[in-house]
């Protein structure tokens, strides 16, 4: 019972929600709005669910004393912070907004800014010439970035840029569209299984 | 008296001279038609009217609307004179209008249309423009519930060798010999997002191998439904394997809703922890690269799956096998090779063939100027 009402379930919504697509009448657009609003309600809820179990995980941490427990002080320290600071007054507010913006903004940056490093480091690597295809793969990439690049037009005036959209336009596209195909083959072959019930590794154990 | 009258009449004719002359050659507009817009909620009804002559001297058109008991009024911006179309989107439902196509001049004359047949917006139950879209998707649904249905028989299924799901196993009897963890990321999709529920199943697969070797494994989640749902997933997996007490929730937390925090405390786990055997399997983004290539800093066999078809690259250079795009959906019909998901898969490549023989057939038509499979597939779309 307790994996059969979660399947007819999902089994009743999956058939509304595709007969939804194919109906635009007012009926159907509104049980699609309704459906939809449904599962933004469940968000406040996952929310504090989110604080239980960051507050459970960083507390038993510190109370064990494991290693690198020092780190679960920060978080918390953070969170009380942003907390104090946005609770009374509402995410408007110019102390609150003050903290987002130099605090989170900042390391999401630098977090994001180390990409190109990562880049840099992936691509000596993977553009080493040991085999055929890592040769064909060197080319390839050498011809894009110098058709990405000023220089290269300055060099080859047009060829450079021309040989790179042509590289983007024909060979790249193809491949990403034949890799999208299988995955939206995969997804569609996926949601059946999950639709019909065969796949229940959401409900939380089986197959 | 009869000066005044006399001039009254000049004045009048003269009026009547100077308005034909203004309106002469501006022609009002003809077949002007309003009908409820199809295939759509019935919120709106569509004007159509006949292409003016290139010297008819129109500069635009005017739309006047008339409800029932309600007087005349304009609606909408003045049209551009090539216009033979409007779609009016503020009508009430079930009301009748009727309507009036005004042909304006430069010089701001004006010609109206007949009055149209009173039209009213109704809502459609099935949108006609997605019939092929219907079709095409029943077509494929059957070929896979069949061939599912058919898998249940006990024929027996070819599928190819995925080198990334064959690691699997490498994988983990590496990280139990070198004495670590097991890292499993999923990534940024909620509970929402097939390729999350996809990497569940393949999570579902590791915990049992996992279980049986005692292994421990570290699960770091940005989603805290998706949370949950593993914890159950892998719980199960341990019991199932008869190793309850093995299980350890604490190993399984939740650890930012922000994505690059995400990246940054999973790259720390890797740096601290240093796992042998890391799983980059669900949707990725820009911390895909951040991820892949901290877990080969640290010397880990990383297998990574996603069907982020951006990132896929960086998953290629960076990691030691990856799952690419339909192989994710794949490694659950390939890890447990349970029949009715082997028919799946068989199923799927039904719809591959169907959409290759449609490219071809479609390419060798266009080349003789027969566009109908062409048309078909941008209705699809």
């Amino acid at each position: 019972m307790k994996q059969q009402i979660p399947l007819v379930l999902c089994f009743l919504f999956g058939i509304v929600m595709i007969l939804t697509e194919f109906s635009p009448h007012t009926a159907s657009q509104a049980t699609y709005k309704e459906i939809a609003n449904w599962g933004r309600v469940i968000s406040p809820f996952v929310f504090i669910l989110a604080v239980i179990t960051l507050i459970q995980t960083h507390w038993t941490r510190i109370r064990r004393r494991t290693e690198y427990w020092q780190y679960s002080l920060v978080v918390f320290f953070g969170m009380i912070v942003m907390v104090v600071a946005g609770l009374p007054y509402g995410p408007q507010h110019p102390m609150f907004e003050w903290l987002f913006n130099n605090v989170q903004v900042p390391m999401d940056a630098t977090m994001f800014s180390l990409l190109a490093f990562f880049i840099a480091s992936a691509a000596y690597r993977a553009f080493r010439a040991r085999t055929f295809e890592a040769t064909l793969l060197l080319v390839t990439a050498v011809i894009v970035m110098v058709g990405n690049v000023p220089v290269g037009d300055l060099l080859w005036p047009d060829a450079a840029s021309n040989a790179r959209q042509w590289i983007l336009d024909n060979p790249n596209l193809s491949a990403r569209r034949g890799i999208i195909l299988g995955v939206s083959l995969g997804a569609i072959s996926q949601s059946i299984r999950i639709i019909l019930g065969i796949e229940r590794s959401y409900l939380g154990g089986g197959d | 008296m009869l000066k005044t009258i006399q001039c009254l009449i000049i004045y009048l004719v003269l009026c009547l001279c100077v308005s034909t002359a203004f309106s002469q050659g501006l022609s009002a507009p003809s077949n002007v038609t309003a009908v409820d817009t199809p295939n759509d909620d019935g919120s709106s009804i569509t004007i159509t009217w006949d292409e003016a002559p290139a010297d008819s001297g129109i500069s635009g058109y005017q739309i006047l609307r008339q409800g029932v008991g309600s007087f005349v009024e304009e609606i909408g911006e003045l049209l551009p004179a090539g216009a033979t179309s409007y779609v009016d989107s503020t009508v009430e439902k079930g009301s009748d209008y009727t309507y009036i196509v005004r042909a304006v001049s430069e010089t701001e004359a004006t010609a109206d249309s007949e009055k149209t047949a009173p039209a009213k917006g109704t809502g459609e139950w099935f949108h006609t423009g997605k019939t092929a879209l219907l079709l095409v998707m029943l077509l494929f649904s059957g070929a896979i519930v069949w061939n599912i249905y058919d898998a249940r028989s006990g024929k027996e299924i070819f599928v190819r060798r995925i080198p990334g799901l064959e690691a699997v196993d490498e994988a983990i009897g590496r990280a139990t010999e070198m004495g670590r963890s097991i890292l499993y990321v999923l990534g940024l999709g909620s509970i929402g997002r097939v390729a999350t529920i996809a990497s569940m199943t393949i999570l579902g697969q590791v915990a049992r191998r996992t279980a049986d070797y005692e292994t421990p494994l570290r699960v770091p989640c940005i989603d805290p439904i998706v949370l949950n749902v593993v914890r159950e997933v892998v719980k199960t997996s341990y019991v199932d394997e008869g190793h309850p007490d093995a299980y350890n929730e604490e190993n399984i937390f939740y650890l930012t809703g922000s994505q690059f925090a995400y990246a940054a405390g999973v790259d720390g786990m890797m740096v601290r922890e240093k796992p042998a055997a890391i799983f980059l399997q669900g949707s990725f983004a820009a911390e895909s690269l951040i991820l892949a290539e901290t877990g080969n800093s640290i010397g880990a066999i990383q297998i990574a799956g996603t069907d982020s078809e951006h990132q896929l690259p960086f998953f290629i250079a960076a990691c030691d096998y990856t799952l690419i795009g339909e192989e994710l959906y794949a490694a659950t019909a390939y890890l447990s090779k349970d029949p009715m998901f082997l028919g799946s898969l068989k199923g799927q490549d039904w719809g591959k063939v169907l959409i290759l023989v449609m490219i071809v057939l479609g390419v060798a038509l266009e080349s003789f100027g027969v566009s109908w499979i062409t048309t078909l597939l941008q209705q699809v779309n």
